[in-house]
């Protein structure tokens, strides 16, 4: 029952979440403003938060789940504690360079936009 | 879109900064070089100290990780770790800006990287090289072989556009903070942009001995 409310709380919060541009971009059209990109603006805004706080999420989970693992281990054998480290690193780098390819494709969305 | 001039420039070079700056940085290393080499001393003080103290961090990194193959490719990997951590921390000084916080830069130092460790296998293993891209078994090779080619190509992409986007992603938070609220909270952030320009440094560095070893060891 308490999942299902949450779903719901979840659809609707996203339902407004679409629905904001929309408002936004009759609001443009009521002003007069006759253009082909008419809450064009606040869809891409709209796409780079929420893909940059999904992408975050997801990073932020399996970075997470890797120091976790990294901890454990040094724990166990503080002996290999210089090998465990480099491990860590590379991994952190390589799950950190997902988001950043969303960070960079944010940056190209309001910077230099192929669509517009 | 023409980004507003904040930094100092040079007449002709008013949009390519990271240019400009990457010479300063370049001009910086050559009269370090200079001034340790007049008085190079067999009891070291002061800067020379401080210059021994991070070569050999950086020696023993690179022998934790390559292995005797280390001393070999040393002067590659401290040159690529000097640059990058002075680019990135330049951007700190007002009226500079990263080099590394434009995409040029990163790219060209990620594919010398990528043309470095495919030249050293090439050199090292000769024809025998393109047995590392066959995979483990013969009757797969039709598959690794595209896998293998890809792997190797999302490389260079991967290590630009990381340093990229984590130095240019700091200055705009810096940048949005300092809109926000222009008087203390960016300094927080500031600091973390020091943290995060030694950690990319090594990030890149690491994965620089990575790769050239990975392509000095042989196939199995």
């Amino acid at each position: 029952m308490k999942g299902k409310k949450r779903v719901a709380a979840l659809l609707i919060l996203w339902a407004i979440l679409l629905a904001a541009p929309m408002a936004m971009a009759s609001e443009g059209a009521a002003a007069g403003a006759e253009s082909r990109y008419d809450g064009f603006f606040s869809y891409v805004a709209l796409a780079c938060v929420v893909g940059l706080g999904l992408a975050a999420g997801g990073g932020g989970i399996g970075m997470g789940s890797a120091v976790a693992g990294v901890v454990n281990a040094m724990a166990r054998n503080p002996g290999l504690y210089g090998k465990f480290f480099m491990i860590l690193f590379i991994g952190l780098a390589f799950i950190e360079s997902v988001v950043i390819y969303t960070l960079v494709v944010v940056l190209l969305l309001l910077y230099a936009n192929p669509l517009l | 879109m023409k980004e507003p001039i904040n930094y100092i420039w040079i007449p002709g070079l008013e949009h390519h900064a990271h240019v400009t700056f990457t010479w300063v940085i370049m001009i910086g290393f050559m009269f370090l070089a200079f001034a340790l080499r007049g008085g190079y001393k067999m009891a070291p003080e002061g800067l020379q100290n401080v210059m021994e103290m991070i070569i050999q961090e950086l020696a023993n990194a690179a022998d934790s990780v390559m292995g005797h193959h280390g001393r070999t490719y040393f002067p590659v990997i401290a040159t690529l770790a000097f640059f990058i951590l002075c680019a990135n921390l330049i951007g700190l000084i007002p009226g500079c800006v990263s080099p590394t916080s434009n995409l040029n830069t990163t790219l060209a130092l990620a594919l010398i990287v990528f043309l470095l460790y495919q030249f050293v296998g090439v050199y090292t293993h000769g024809f025998g090289y393109i047995k590392q891209f066959l995979g483990p078994v013969w009757w797969l090779a039709w598959m690794m072989l595209p896998i293998e080619i890809i792997s190797h190509l999302a490389r260079p992409v991967s290590l630009s556009m990381r340093l990229f986007g984590n130095v240019r992603g700091d200055e705009l938070v810096i940048l949005v903070l300092g809109f926000l609220v222009p008087l203390v909270l960016p300094m927080p952030m500031i600091v973390m942009t020091i943290l995060f320009s030694v950690i990319q440094t090594a990030v890149f560095v690491i994965l620089t001995m990575v790769y050239i070893s990975g392509a000095l060891e042989e196939a199995h």
